[in-house]
C-alpha cells in the first residue's frame, strides 16, 4: 500500500467519525485537531478503527504522531513496510 | 433504600504517612480545623480594598506587588509548539491594568459582559483579570463548543465584547454575528496581514495604544464577577453569577482541598472554559501566589508526564478521563522519570474510579484526591485532604465551612437523612461566599436549586458511617461527558432543526475513558429513509452545530419514542433499555417506543 491508498484510508476513517470535515484543502502538517475540529474522543476513535481496518498496532505512545495527516500516512507506511 | 453491597468502600483505605521531610499540609486535623473554621476569618487572610470593597483580580495580581514578588513568576506558559513563556506578577499586573483600561476606552463600563473564545493562551488569562479590575463581568467559553452552543451563550450572557482568535472567530463566530445585536466588539488576538472585517478590532494594535495605568474597581464583594453557563435538563443553558466574595472560597479551598503553599508550582489541566479552569486554573493558584503552568496542548501522555518532569510541578489537578487514559497507557510510561518533587494529586469532574486511586498510588507512590464540586457552588465543597486517609471512590468529606447532608426532597419536602448509606440527594446548608447568587434572568430555575436553606445538588449520594460521602447518580437526565455536564434538551433542540428528524431523545451511555458519551435516538419524518448516509449526515450535521465536545457520536433509528401522557420523551427509559436495566416506574407512560 502506498502513502496515497493510506491518504485515502485515513480521510475515509476520519469521515467516519466526523463525517462534517472539510478535508479538501487540508493542510497535510495542521494539527487535526485545530483543522476539523476533532477533540481527543474523535482521535483515539480514529485511531481504533484503523487498527481495525489495517491490523496496525498504534500503542498510545504514538499517538502523537497522528495528530497531522502526514503524521499518521508515514507511520503507518512504516509499520506496514 | 440503602446503597448497594459492594459499592461503598470495596476497596481498602489508603492510609496517610505524611513523610517527615514533606512540607507540612495546610490542613493538619480535620475535625480541628472545621471546628474552627470561619467565614470571617478566611476574608482575613485576604487584603481587600478601601471600604469593605473586594475584587478578585486585586486579591490574584496586585497585592503581590506589595509583598515584595513582583519578579516572581506567576504563570508559566508552555505553548503547542514547546516553546515557553514566563509572566511574573509585576508583568501580570501591567498586562492586566493595561487589558482593563482598553475595555474601559471602548467604552464598556462596570457590569458588562466580557466573553472569551480562546484556547489555552496568555491573552486568556490577561483578559480575564484584566475585565475583573474593570469591575466587568467575565464569562468565558469553551473553544470545542460549534456556533450554535457559542450562540445560545453569547445571547443569554448579553455579551457586549468577545475576545477570539481569527481562526475561531472565523469558524465559529462569523456565521452567527449577525444574531448578536448586543455584541459591541469582537477583539481578535492574532489579526494577522489581512484588513479586518468591519467591527473587528485586532487586539495587539489596540494595547500598543493603550497605557498601563488603571486603578482597580473597587468593587463591592456582592457585585457579579464571572458568568459561568451550565446545562440542565430542560431549556436552554443556565448563567450562574457568581460574584466577587466567591474568591473568598476560592482562596481558602486551594489551600485546604489542594494544599496549595506559596512555593508550589501548581497545574491546573482544567480549561478555564469550565468553571475549574477559571476557579483553580486562574484564581486559587493566584491569590495563594503560587505559580502556576498553563499547557496550551491538548491531552497527550508523554507529554503530560514532560510537563510534570520538567517544571516540576508540585501540586497537580486534573480529572478522571485524563487518568483513565494515564492509567490505559500503563505505568511503564513513567519509568525513570524523576517526579520526586510531586507532593499532592487531585482529581475532579466526576466520581474518580477506586481502581484508578489504586493506580495512581502504585503508580506515583501517591493516590489521586477526588473532589466534589459544581459550576453553581463555585468552589470545592467535598474533597479527600492530604492529612486524611483515602477511602478509593469517595469523594471525601466536607470542607471546613461547609455543610453537607444527605436529604429526602419530595416535593419541595425536605428531611435530612440521619441514618449512615441512605441513598438521598446531596444537599448543601446556604452561606458560604462563592454560592451562585443567580440564574441570569431565569429566577424561576434558580429558586427550584433551593429548599429552605439547603442548597439542592441534583446529585444523589450516600455518606458512611466515617462520615465519607460517595457519588451514586444524577437525580436527572443531564448528561456527564468528560467531567462536562451536557443538557439533552439542547442537543435533541439541534437535532431537529434536521429536515429528516421528527422527534430526538438524548441519553447518555457508559465509556470506560469519558464517563459517558451522548447518544441520540431519533424518529424520522417521512419522506425519509433511514441510512448509513443519512446517520452519517445527522452526525455531521450536530457536530458543525454543537461541536465534538457536545454532540452525540451514536445516532440510532426508532418508529417512535416512549413518551408519557403529557408528550414528554422518557429518557430514563431510553436508558434503561440500552443499559438492560430495569425499567422502573412506567406508569406514566403512554405510548412506548417501537
Amino acid at each position: 500500500m502506498d502513502a496515497d491508498d493510506l491518504r485515502i484510508i485515513v480521510c475515509e476513517e476520519i469521515l467516519n467519525i466526523a463525517p462534517e470535515a472539510e478535508l479538501d484543502g487540508l493542510d497535510p502538517q495542521e494539527d487535526l485537531r485545530d483543522a476539523l475540529d476533532l477533540d481527543s474522543m474523535d482521535m483515539l476513535n480514529i485511531i481504533t478503527a484503523l487498527h481495525e481496518r489495517l491490523g496496525v498496532d498504534i500503542p498510545e505512545a504514538n499517538a502523537g504522531e497522528f495528530v497531522t495527516l502526514r503524521g499518521a500516512v508515514e507511520f503507518l507506511k512504516s509499520e506496514l513496510a | 433504600m440503602n446503597a448497594q453491597e459492594g459499592a461503598v468502600g470495596a476497596m481498602e483505605r489508603i492510609a496517610k504517612k505524611i513523610a517527615p521531610h514533606s512540607l507540612s499540609p495546610n490542613l493538619k486535623d480535620y475535625d480541628k480545623e472545621s471546628r474552627a473554621f470561619s467565614w470571617e476569618g478566611a476574608r482575613g487572610q485576604l487584603d481587600g480594598l478601601p471600604d469593605g470593597s473586594l475584587n478578585i483580580a486585586y486579591e490574584a495580581v496586585d497585592r503581590h506587588l506589595l509583598k515584595g514578588r513582583a519578579d516572581k513568576v506567576a504563570i508559566r506558559w508552555l505553548s503547542k509548539s514547546g516553546s515557553r513563556k514566563d509572566i511574573t506578577y509585576g508583568q501580570l499586573a501591567e498586562d492586566t491594568d493595561r487589558f482593563a483600561r482598553l475595555l474601559t476606552n471602548l467604552g464598556l463600563n462596570p457590569g458588562d459582559r466580557v466573553f472569551s473564545m480562546l484556547g489555552r493562551v496568555p491573552e486568556l488569562y490577561i483578559a480575564a483579570l484584566g475585565t475583573l479590575k474593570a469591575g466587568m463581568v467575565f464569562s468565558p467559553l469553551f473553544s470545542a463548543f460549534g456556533p450554535e452552543p457559542v450562540k445560545t451563550r453569547l445571547i443569554i450572557g448579553e455579551a457586549a465584547c468577545l475576545i477570539t482568535s481569527a481562526p475561531l472567530y472565523r469558524r465559529k463566530i462569523a456565521s452567527i454575528r449577525n444574531e448578536l445585536p448586543k455584541l459591541e466588539h469582537v477583539l481578535i488576538i492574532d489579526p494577522g496581514e489581512d484588513e479586518l472585517p468591519e467591527g473587528l478590532h485586532g487586539l495587539p494594535a489596540l494595547l500598543s495604544q493603550t497605557e498601563a495605568d488603571f486603578q482597580t474597581v473597587a468593587t463591592d464583594p456582592e457585585d457579579m464577577a464571572l458568568l459561568h453557563f451550565t446545562s440542565g435538563t430542560t431549556g436552554t443553558p443556565k448563567g450562574a453569577v457568581h460574584v466577587h466574595a466567591a474568591v473568598i472560597a476560592h482562596h481558602v479551598t486551594g489551600q485546604y482541598a489542594l494544599d496549595l503553599h506559596e512555593d508550589d508550582i501548581y497545574w491546573c489541566t482544567a480549561d478555564p472554559g469550565w468553571v475549574t479552569g477559571m476557579s483553580y486554573g486562574i484564581i486559587a493558584p493566584l491569590t495563594n501566589a503560587t505559580t502556576m503552568i498553563v499547557n496550551e496542548a491538548e491531552f497527550d501522555v508523554d507529554q503530560w508526564y514532560d510537563v510534570l518532569e520538567k517544571e516540576r510541578v508540585s501540586v497537580w489537578y486534573t480529572a478522571p478521563t485524563a487518568i483513565r487514559m494515564l492509567m490505559k497507557a500503563g505505568k511503564e510510561r513513567l519509568e525513570g522519570r524523576d517526579l520526586s518533587h510531586l507532593r499532592f494529586m487531585s482529581s475532579v469532574g466526576e466520581p474518580l474510579n477506586p481502581e484508578a486511586v489504586v493506580w495512581s498510588d502504585e503508580a506515583f507512590g501517591m493516590p489521586f484526591h477526588d473532589n466534589w464540586w459544581q459550576t453553581e457552588t463555585g468552589g470545592i465543597m467535598i474533597a479527600n485532604y492530604a492529612s486524611m486517609d483515602v477511602k478509593p471512590g469517595s469523594m471525601g468529606k466536607p470542607l471546613p465551612g461547609i455543610e453537607a447532608a444527605i436529604v429526602d426532597n419530595r416535593n419541595g419536602n425536605v428531611t435530612v437523612l440521619e441514618e449512615p448509606n441512605e441513598i438521598g440527594e446531596l444537599a448543601l446548608r446556604t452561606g458560604w461566599p462563592s454560592i451562585m447568587r443567580a440564574y441570569l434572568n431565569n429566577p424561576e430555575k434558580f429558586e427550584k436549586c433551593f429548599v429552605g436553606e439547603w442548597y439542592l445538588t441534583g446529585d444523589l449520594a450516600v455518606q458512611d458511617e466515617d462520615g465519607y460521602f460517595w457519588f451514586v447518580g444524577r437525580a436527572d437526565d443531564v448528561i456527564k461527558s468528560a467531567g462536562h455536564l451536557i443538557g439533552p434538551f439542547e442537543v435533541e433542540s439541534s437535532l431537529i432543526e434536521h429536515p429528516g428528524v421528527a422527534e430526538a431523545g438524548v441519553i447518555g451511555i457508559p465509556d470506560e475513558r469519558m464517563g459517558e458519551v451522548v447518544k441520540a435516538y431519533v424518529t424520522l419524518n417521512s419522506g425519509f429513509q433511514w441510512s448509513e448516509e443519512l446517520r452519517k449526515e445527522l452526525i455531521g450535521f450536530a457536530r458543525k452545530r454543537l461541536g465534538p465536545a457536545v454532540a452525540p457520536r451514536e445516532i440510532e433509528v426508532r418508529n417512535t419514542l416512549p413518551k408519557t401522557r403529557s408528550g414528554k420523551i422518557m429518557r430514563r427509559l431510553l436508558k434503561a433499555r440500552e443499559l438492560g436495566l430495569p425499567e422502573g416506574d412506567i406508569s406514566t407512560l403512554e405510548s412506548d417506543e417501537s
